[in-house]
């Protein structure tokens, strides 16, 4: 069965080119994203740590609101800002991520199955790797 | 010192590193890993952590104006990402495993290959134009690229295999060690799979950022990522990375990348230094 084309005006074929443009677009919106949502935390952080600065020479990993997702909501409802900035940093994990996601349905749009297959991989291993160790 | 104090330096710490990481094209994470633990004594562990999540940030900040240029290519990244992120998945898992002190020595032996490159980058080849593999076409990774005389020059890849499996071992070190690992990116097209150098490192740019995506889930998960140090030094690096970018042309980068080559030789002797005496 073969679709008809939807209308008759000459359809731009959507190709590499535009595709890279909106991707890049993408990566700009999600960094400034992040990096707002970074700032906002950053400055409540500061504005409630009176006294010294913690001391980072010994390791002793991060609580629990602050490395897993489903804590990380407790304390974003209580306004934590340390998660606000573990927030924005989620946000900037999300943005390469969310590049590769819009390849794929560049891709599928393209009919490149091939590419659409190695999308799909890279994908699954970032998606793999992030909710496999939370 | 304080909070507050603590902050603003390792702010203008990282702005520094970033400028310098755009200026010379060597990146901020060099020498931030570095500049945290020597300077700041920061543990290694939230070093690269902090500075993961800032190599995520150059990358995508820097992404628009690379695409303007038109040389990147999605298709040689995409498939070589496969290699990258297992690579990372891979180097992140050993980074929760490894000793702090082996982290040091290694990350100590990294920075001094990496001067090693800079100083031979300044001789670099002049490119031939040859005859890639029979796979070149069918995965689709021939293409084209805006030539300097404006018209577009096209461009086959050859030995696939090889610069994956120098992929991987990029993407492993951006895994464990927190950095963006370009050059050795860079280093697997160009020279490996003879892409064009433009093309090499435009593309490279895209691949960190989706290369250090894989391994910032298991460093978060691990505690790696503090906000307190990720918050100046994402900033701090991303304003650095930006402005560095900005005066890219008009800057004397041949002296530049001189003194930043004999910098990072410097904090790579005193990483391995450190480590081995177990003084971070």
């Amino acid at each position: 069965m073969r679709k008809a084309p939807v209308d008759g005006t000459q359809v731009k074929r959507f190709g590499d080119p535009q595709m890279e443009v909106m991707m890049g677009r993408l990566l700009q919106v999600g960094v400034l994203l992040a990096s707002a949502v970074v700032l906002i935390g950053g400055v409540l952080y500061l504005h409630a740590q009176h006294g010294s600065a913690p001391n980072y020479r010994s390791f002793s990993s991060e609580p629990a609101k602050l490395r897993q997702l489903r804590d990380m909501g407790h304390g974003l409802a209580s306004g934590d800002p340390a998660t606000i900035i573990q927030l924005g940093v989620l946000l900037l994990i999300a943005t390469p991520v969310a590049r590769v996601a819009f390849a794929l349905v560049a891709f599928a749009i393209e009919r490149d199955k091939l590419y659409v297959a190695v999308s799909l991989t890279v994908l699954a291993v970032l998606l793999l790797s992030f909710f496999r160790s939370q | 010192m304080t909070a507050l104090l603590f902050t603003l330096l390792l702010f203008a710490g990282s702005l520094a590193a970033g400028l310098l990481g755009a200026l010379t094209g060597l990146g901020g994470g060099v020498v931030l890993v570095p500049l945290l633990t020597l300077v700041f004594h920061v543990d290694i562990r939230y070093a690269i952590g902090a500075s993961l999540v800032s190599v995520i940030a150059t990358s995508s900040g820097a992404a628009a104006a690379y695409v303007r240029e038109g040389y990147s290519s999605v298709r040689i990244g995409m498939l070589l990402e496969i290699a990258t992120t297992i690579g990372a998945v891979f180097g992140a898992f050993l980074a929760t495993r490894i000793h702090t002190q082996v982290l040091a020595i290694i990350f100590g032996l990294v920075l001094i290959y990496s001067a090693y490159l800079s100083w031979q980058q300044a001789r670099h080849p002049v490119p031939d134009l040859r005859k890639g593999s029979p796979w070149s076409s069918k995965l689709k990774l021939s293409g084209q690229y805006p030539g300097p005389d404006g018209k577009p020059q096209k461009y086959e890849v050859e030995n696939i295999p090889g610069g994956a499996t120098m992929m991987f071992g990029a993407g492993t070190l951006s895994g464990l060690l927190g950095i963006g690992s370009g050059a050795v990116k860079v280093l697997a097209m160009d020279r490996v799979m003879k892409v064009p150098f433009k093309v090499s490192t435009t593309t490279s740019n895209f691949m960190i950022g989706v290369t250090a995506a894989a391994s910032a889930g298991i460093y978060l998960h691990r505690g790696f990522i503090d906000p307190g140090l990720a918050f100046p030094v994402m900033l701090g690096v991303l304003c650095g990375s930006l402005v560095g970018a900005r005066y890219l042309v008009k800057a004397n980068v041949s002296l530049l990348r001189n003194i930043f080559t004999w910098v990072i030789l410097a904090l790579g002797v005193e990483m391995i230094a450190n480590g081995a005496m177990n003084k971070l």
